[in-house]
């Protein structure tokens, strides 16, 4: 029992120590981002596990793909689901920094916000991962659905890379990461990230993945007891 | 008779003089949860949430697993 589910009572420790040292622990004294600067630690993880999680789903794709396992499509399935979930957190949680950094802080209108690249690339992001599960719903023999949603679901990872990553940095951009804040990537460059945050930063991914990753395997679990008829195994 | 009723009053706001300023004064003990604008109660209210919800998962992880065995 133990030897099987240690990673879950890492999870549970890295993440007090994520909340505690989130909390605590000294990090660097910014404008404008004052204390806020502890939302690293809990609404860039969302969307680094997000996007950890969508990794793994497309693997499970592509193995179906390889050899029309409906387990693998399971798999996929439920990892993209609670990938999905903690975009709409991050998304969330985006939205609610945002009112406070840039809206009421910088003054900035609601119009640049809503011109804002990196949200619309995530919003785009989310819904063709939203188009996905429409996708899936709509089939009702399972091996077509498994085969052509395990196709779209490498479409949609391919997208995330223009649509979160790449077109957000070509462009002006509020969110760290856009050209003239020279940062790169803001999660992970050396030079911009802090090594105080780091500390913690780095930690709470791991348990947030964790986390994530339990949450999917019970879905999958639960899944796998419901189709074990027709799993023939 | 008036005598007595503004000795008793003015005996009452001493009292009561007393304790406006005793609580001024209040001892400051260790009290961690009061320190640093409160936000040790933050991070109470967070971690109950947070091992909470571990124990919720926890719960239905265990009843996976008994219905895993069962079937």
């Amino acid at each position: 029992m133990v030897k099987k589910n240690w990673w879950k009572i890492v999870s549970l420790l890295l993440l007090i120590y994520t909340v505690v040292g989130g909390f605590l622990m000294d990090v660097p004294k910014l404008f404008i981002l004052n204390e806020t600067i502890r939302n690293l630690y809990f609404h860039v993880s969302m969307w680094f596990v997000m996007m950890i999680l969508f990794g793994v789903s497309v693997v499970y794709s592509i193995k179906y793909l390889r050899g029309f396992n409906l387990r693998n499509d399971i798999y996929a399935v439920n990892y993209a689901a609670v990938g999905s979930f903690l975009g709409i957190l991050g998304y969330t949680t985006g939205t609610i920094w945002a009112n406070y950094t840039w809206v009421t802080d910088q003054s900035q209108t609601l119009g640049s916000i809503l011109k804002e690249p990196k949200l619309i690339g995530a919003a785009i992001a989310l819904l063709i991962y939203g188009a996905y599960f429409v996708l899936r719903g709509s089939f009702t023999d399972m091996d077509k659905r498994a085969r052509i949603s395990a196709v779209y679901n490498i479409f949609a990872f391919a997208m995330l890379f223009p649509s979160i990553w790449i077109i957000p940095r070509l462009v002006g951009s509020l969110h760290p990461g856009a050209p003239g804040s020279d940062s790169g990537n803001p999660a992970l460059n050396f030079k911009d990230i802090d090594s105080r945050l780091r500390m913690v930063f780095y930690p709470a991914i791991i348990g947030w993945t964790l986390l994530a990753v339990w949450i999917a395997t019970l879905k999958i679990r639960i899944q796998l007891l419901k189709d074990k008829s027709l799993l023939n195994e | 008779m008036n005598k007595i009723i503004v000795r008793c009053s003015m005996l009452i706001v001493a009292l009561l003089l007393s304790i406006a300023s005793f609580a001024q004064q209040q001892p400051q003990m260790a009290d961690v949860m009061r320190s640093n604008g409160k936000i040790y109660v933050v991070v109470a209210v967070c971690l109950t949430i947070l091992i909470g919800l571990f124990i919720y998962v926890f719960l239905v992880d265990r009843k996976i697993s008994k219905i895993e065995k069962e079937s």
